[in-house]
């Protein structure tokens, strides 16, 4: 490979790995709040409101059911409006947070509806309000879960990058199409494949790693 | 003189106001911690609470026994407003707790500490950090909270497991930190929801003993509620029987457990107290015996069939039964057969004037 091809493989890593953690970290925190909300407001829920609920609900499943290649072509005039452009690395990065946000929510949702409902009883008994049940409850007992599945959004968001060539983001996904499918350059396809395992690997590493620190059950 | 007139009246005023205030006194001092009148609660058709009252003084040990689905936890969680009755009236410390919303409850259940089951224990705190957690709620500076965190798992038996988390606990110890906790932040009554009902036996023991400790030490008012008649006569003073929602039954252990009065009483003493196993009275009615089964609580319970063997002046054959000792009484429970030729009335008569429940059972239309 040539020293011209490295350059650009690593140039695209760089923008995957900055597509990955901007969008994911926008989806952790927009997305765990919606998460919280959909079990705080579900039925049995400390802040039951099935109307509320529902709204959100529908919501979250209407923007997960548009592919993401649409989505990112729908939502030009909004990635214009925020980033000012609709090209480009960090113009990807606004379609990818608004998918990843409500996959994450409902990945979050599961974690926390899984807490035991005991230890909910447990700190009502005690006198606590609501937001002492979310913060020394719902949070602290989900994290394993909360952690795990953002790494599964993370390598998610890693797949879903991959379309974001098509708005001239970059990226590996993009190298790959351009160079190793379009130009038959095989090595190049190999070396982004290579790439994308290391990547994955890594980050599901590290998940696991964390999830296994902070799992006290 | 109408400076007088005014002093008297204030006079009379200030007497009137210690007249009050000491009436309030006596009363606080006489009021139960825990009142129920008329509690019903419905879940659709069918009663969990039907009309519940009942009252708990302050330092007994009240344990509610019934089967799965009598009612019981509904009830428990009616107290500390976890569960909202449909009607009656629920009084805490002489507070009618009923119509309190929620946030007005928060405060009221830091009162009331509670156990459970399941222990319910954050996986993801320490032990102390679990201790501490009621504290934290109440607004305890942090030096405070690990202050009396110590103090409370010391008084459990588990300082050394301080930082430890939960799962590295077995059940046993599991329960003390629940105990700990629940009873952190100083609560006037101590609830426990099946405290024992995951333990094993031997641990059981060692839980009631803590409880029962709990009880004498800190003059902590405790209900409890179970399925086990051992759980009742292990720690409580009084015994309440719920059966569809209903008290069956209500009155002091070793009464309850020496004359149950309820069917579901009977069945739920079944386990613990003797009865005479069907072989034996099947062989025994076959032989044309007649059984007596002998009932008797007081200290003549020790002494009671050889004073019978004496005043018949032939030997009696105990054929099950024994001795049960309960909250310091002795309760008996004996079932016996007599040497033949001995009088059958004459032996009733004696147990009866002594003071004892007698029933035959088996072939007796020879005697009588």
């Amino acid at each position: 490979m040539s020293p011209i091809m490295f350059d650009l493989l690593m140039r695209s890593l760089w923008e995957t790995v900055l597509m990955t953690l901007a969008s994911g970290i926008i989806s952790l925190v927009a997305g765990l709040p919606l998460g919280l909300a959909l079990v705080m407001t579900g039925k049995g829920g400390i802040s039951e409101n099935l109307w509320v609920n529902r709204v959100l609900g529908t919501v979250v499943n209407g923007f997960r059911s548009v592919p993401f290649i649409i989505l990112l072509v729908a939502l030009i005039p909004v990635t214009r409006f925020i980033v000012g452009s609709s090209i480009g690395t960090w113009a990807a990065i606004v379609p990818l947070s608004i998918a990843a946000t409500p996959y994450y929510a409902r990945i979050a949702e599961v974690s926390l509806r899984e807490v035991d409902r005991g230890l909910i009883e447990a700190v009502r008994s005690m006198g606590g309000n609501r937001w002492t049940i979310v913060r020394e409850v719902l949070l602290p007992e989900a994290l394993p879960g909360i952690v795990a599945g953002f790494t599964v959004t993370l390598v998610t968001l890693i797949g879903a990058s991959a379309m974001a060539g098509a708005i001239g983001a970059g990226g590996l996904g993009d190298l790959a199409i351009r160079y190793g499918y379009q130009r038959f350059e095989t090595t190049v396809m190999v070396a982004v494949v290579v790439v994308l395992i290391v990547l994955v690997c890594a980050i599901q590493w590290l998940g696991d790693r964390l999830v296994d620190r902070l799992d006290h059950r | 003189m109408t400076i007088t007139a005014s002093a008297t009246a204030k006079d009379v005023l200030a007497d009137a106001d210690r007249r009050e205030t000491s009436d309030i006194g006596q009363r606080a001092a006489e009021a139960p911690v825990v009142r129920l009148d008329g509690v019903f609660r419905h879940f659709g058709e069918t009663a969990a609470l039907d009309g519940i009252s009942l009252s708990v003084r302050k330092g007994e040990v009240l344990g509610i026994i019934g089967r799965s689905g009598a009612g019981k936890s509904t009830l428990i969680r009616c107290l500390n407003g976890l569960e909202r009755p449909d009607r009656g009236t629920i009084e805490i410390e002489g507070r009618d707790i009923t119509g309190l919303s929620e946030a007005e409850l928060q405060p009221l259940r830091r009162r009331i500490g509670m156990i459970f089951q399941h222990f319910n224990l954050l996986s993801a705190k320490t032990v102390a950090e679990n201790v501490m957690l009621p504290l934290k709620i109440e607004g305890m500076p942090r030096a405070e909270r690990r202050k009396r965190a110590a103090e409370l798992l010391d008084l459990v038996g588990l300082s050394t497991k301080a930082d430890a988390y939960p799962s590295a606990l077995s059940g046993g110890q599991k329960q003390r930190v629940g105990i700990a906790r629940a009873l952190a932040a100083r609560p006037a009554l101590l609830l426990s929801d099946e405290a024992t009902s995951a333990l094993d036996p031997e641990t059981t023991a060692s839980i009631l003993a803590l409880l029962k400790d709990i009880n004498t030490r800190l003059g902590l008012t405790i209900l409890l509620i179970t399925h086990e008649m051992e759980v009742v006569r292990g720690v409580a003073d009084r015994v309440a029987v719920i059966d569809a929602g209903k008290i069956v039954e209500d009155g002091p252990v070793w009464s309850v457990f020496s004359d149950p009065k309820a069917a579901t009483t009977k069945s739920l003493l079944g386990a613990i107290r003797p009865s005479l196993p069907p072989a034996i009275g099947t062989a025994l009615a076959a032989s044309g015996e007649t059984v007596l089964s002998v009932d008797l609580v007081g200290p003549e319970a020790a002494t009671l069939l050889p004073a019978l063997s004496i005043e018949l002046g032939a030997p009696i054959r105990l054929v099950h039964g024994g001795i049960d000792h309960i909250q310091g009484q002795s309760v008996g429970r004996f079932f016996i057969t007599l040497a033949p030729g001995a009088s059958l009335p004459q032996a009733i008569a004696f147990l009866t004037r002594h003071g004892a429940h007698v029933e035959t059972t088996g072939h007796v239309a020879d005697h009588v």
